[in-house]
């Protein structure tokens, strides 16, 4: 039995979600210690509104807002399961987006931008077919493939530029954001979409449902009564599901990862590294404008138009979900829906505490930086024993596997694609 | 033309010395990806020093008197503050990514998600609100030299020079121009300068030469901090009224384009800085800017949407990047963790 436990214990995927964990537990208490510290300095606020905002900062999902007497009370509470599965809905598709593009070395910063591109297509498309000529479902499947499409679009820019100018990734993703928020406005500025019936709603496109196109909720709404969840959630497990046979059950996942750990090796090995450079943005673009797709076709969101001066946060949100299932398009699942939950939690805390939903994003913030040294600590961990390994294969064990060869002087291992031949890159 | 000449320095000052701290950053070999988030964390810290200090009353009677001299004190004060401050968030990536050997631009990006967050936090539950203001009156009345300081009446002129550059500003300004000049003295004429840049291109052959690589690197991103903080409060000063709401517009990433835009090289960023400062400028008042005074509103007539303007810094960025990357000279070893024990 003990030799079982730690066997599962030695597996790699074991010790990702060990160190996920952990990665979410430090980051709950950096929260709750925050909260502490600013119950203490601040007298107004109260040790009593301390513990209340840490309990609801852990159990949130699970609260049923104050009883008799305004003792909090916790329970099943359908409406908040089903925010967190609508919320986890963009996430899902951004985590996968960023999980996708850093399997095959490169970090997809531009989900924002990407998001933003696929929100102004699919809102177009839904509002601009009119629904008395063509069926709705059938406007409902256009705008979602034009949101997906628009988004892979937009990400093969940096994609491209990286292939074949050789620019940074990275960089390049931060001005198509901000290039795609100043189109986005414009686009919109002055447009028939927006929101004209509300006065009170300044800056605001219709909601889709204004055309008759939303998701279906197929049969969710039952389950989760009074809540926001649609067949949204649904849709975005599949692609999930179908990111992982990608990624791990055919020969294109294994070129993009081939090139992901290293482009020069990949080519040596025969595989187009430029073209699947292009193709892993163009893949993540394309989830990124999914994520927008869903958000938006549900029928009850509406996008503020005048967009130039701050990106969307789900577009970033997808990157602590990327990171914290460790880039595993399963695990991206259930990140999302954890992110979600943070995010239910935050409104909790915010209507029963002197508290606020920032909170939330602080708990994010940590596990964000925590994740960037577990990630290096992993990969000490697996070079040590890879160079054990190779100690007494003689290097048989790289060839076979498929790895890099050694680096030469001024490559550093390993290769995750934003430093190769230092200096030629911008 | 003195109003397109101020407001491109409005916009060109604070670009320059955040870009300038990326500059810092990167040449020790750390890439600062989370110039944005410095620059929200110093803009609150600014504002907040500002509205503390305010409400104590310890410079009320000078702002009673007039006394103009002592209240440039007081925004100097704010300034230092901010830097201080933002030198020790940016403390968070050093430690990631010097000590913990850590992925630098996922430790940027964790900070640039961690000050917006923590801002707000602390905003909302002091403010009651998403924006911290001052305690009381406004940042031009406290903060901007005014011809009426030197003397001047409503009605009189100070001259071209006087009118565009002494009216109307802030001392703020003219302290980052000074900064801008002695740090890139540092860094070029100096013996500390030159090792740091070693640092960021083969830290290697500057550690067998005995400097301390670790050192360099920490000295290099709390320099970067610093002056983010502090461009950051000088952005929030000059072009939100001295308010903090947990955003920058972008300007953090921007200042980056910039420095990638002026090759790492102080000189070349003062010049870009001004071009992109131009355009956010002619984006943000085009429809009132008169080049040479003759009541035609150029600009305006030619029709260009304003959106244009605002995403053009951006793609021209995107575009010189395409031209320039074969010739452009990121520093060699920026984004490597050093190890001591590495060939």
């Amino acid at each position: 039995m003990s030799g079982k436990l730690s066997k599962l214990w030695r597996k790699d995927g074991t010790k990702s979600v060990v160190s996920s964990l952990i990665s979410i537990l430090i980051g709950l208490t950096v929260g709750a210690v925050i909260i502490l510290i600013m119950g203490l300095a601040n007298s107004n606020l109260g040790l009593r509104s301390v513990w209340e905002a840490i309990r609801l900062e852990f159990l949130g999902l699970f609260s049923t807002g104050r009883g008799a007497g305004g003792v909090l009370t916790f329970g099943f509470n359908p409406v908040n399961m089903g925010d967190m599965l609508f919320r986890a809905t963009p996430l899902i598709l951004t985590g996968l987006s960023v999980a996708v593009a850093y399997k095959t070395g490169l970090f997809n910063i531009g989900a924002p931008g990407q998001y933003l591109m696929g929100t102004a297509f699919t809102l177009m498309l839904a509002l601009g077919i009119p629904t008395e000529t063509v069926p709705a479902p059938v406007v409902w499947v256009i705008a979602f493939l034009g949101g997906i499409l628009a988004g892979a679009l937009w990400g093969c820019i940096p994609g491209l530029v990286k292939a074949f100018l050789n620019i940074n990734e990275v960089l390049a993703c931060i001005m198509t954001n901000w290039i795609a928020a100043n189109v986005v406005t414009w686009i919109f500025d002055g447009s028939v979409f927006r929101n004209t019936v509300e006065n009170t709603k300044s800056a605001y496109i219709y909601m889709t449902s204004h055309n008759g196109v939303q998701t279906a909720k197929m049969g969710l709404d039952v389950i989760f009564p009074n809540s926001q969840v649609n067949g949204g959630i649904l849709i975005a497990i599949v692609i999930a599901i179908l990111m992982y046979i990608l990624m791990n059950k055919t020969t294109l996942g294994y070129q993009l990862k081939a090139c992901g750990s290293n482009r020069h090796a990949a080519r040596y090995a025969g595989i187009a590294d430029k073209r699947n450079i292009v193709l892993s943005m163009a893949i993540a673009g394309g989830l990124s404008g999914a994520a927008a797709a869903l958000y938006y076709l549900s029928g009850n969101t509406e996008f503020f138009w005048n967009t130039y001066q701050s990106l969307p946060a789900t577009g970033f949100d997808g990157i602590p979900v990327a990171l914290l299932a460790v880039s595993n398009p399963i695990g991206v699942i259930f990140a999302g829906c954890f992110m979600s939950m943070l995010d239910v939690v935050g409104q909790q805390i915010t209507n029963l505490t002197p508290y606020n939903e920032y909170i939330s994003d602080v708990i994010v913030a940590t596990i964000v930086y925590l994740s960037a040294f577990s990630l290096a600590i992993k990969m000490l961990l697996t070079g040590r024993r890879k160079k054990k390994l190779s100690e007494t294969a003689a290097g048989t064990e790289r060839i076979l596997t498929g790895e890099a060869p050694p680096p030469d002087e001024t490559t550093a291992p390993p290769d995750r694609g934003t430093v190769e031949k230092g200096g030629d890159e911008a | 033309m003195t109003f397109l000449i101020q407001q491109t320095m409005l916009y060109a000052i604070p670009l320059m010395i955040v870009a300038l701290a990326g500059v810092f950053a990167e040449r020790s070999g750390i890439i600062n990806l989370a110039l944005e988030g410095i620059m929200i964390f110093g803009a609150f810290i600014g504002v907040l020093f500002v509205n503390l200090v305010q409400q104590a009353g310890i410079f009320n009677a000078a702002y009673e008197a007039g006394n103009w001299i002592a209240l440039q004190g007081f925004e100097l004060l704010a300034m230092l503050v901010s830097a201080i401050m933002g030198a020790v968030f940016s403390l968070l990536l050093s430690f990631a990514s010097v000590n913990l050997k850590a992925d630098q631009t996922i430790g940027g990006t964790a900070l640039n998600l961690m000050a917006p967050a923590l801002v707000l936090f602390f905003i909302r539950i002091i403010a009651s609100q998403n924006t911290l203001q001052m305690a009381t009156g406004n940042a031009a009345g406290w903060f901007m030299i005014q011809k009426s300081d030197f003397g001047y009446g409503r009605n009189e002129e100070m001259g071209f020079f006087g009118s565009t550059f002494i009216d109307r500003t802030y001392l703020a300004t003219y302290v980052c121009i000074l900064l801008f000049i002695i740090l890139s003295v540092l860094l070029y004429k100096t013996r500390f300068g030159l090792r740091l840049r070693s640092c960021g291109e083969n830290p290697q052959a500057a550690d067998s030469l005995g400097i301390n690589v670790y050192k360099m690197r920490y000295a290099g991103t709390t320099i970067s901090g610093a002056l983010a903080g502090m461009g950051g409060f000088v952005y929030a000063l000059t072009t939100a009224n001295c308010s903090a709401n947990g955003d920058v517009a972008g300007f953090g990433f921007l200042a980056l384009a910039v420095m990638i835009f002026g090759n790492w090289k102080p000189l070349n960023i003062a010049g870009a800085s001004l071009l992109f400062g131009l355009f956010k400028c002619v984006a943000a008042a085009y429809t009132s800017i008169d080049i040479n005074g003759d009541g035609v509103f150029l600009l305006a007539e030619l029709g260009i949407s304003a959106h244009f303007y605002r995403l053009l810094p951006y793609l021209i960025t995107l575009v010189v990047l395409a031209f320039t990357s074969k010739r452009s000279r990121a520093p060699k070893a920026e984004g490597i963790p050093y190890d001591k024990g590495q060939r």
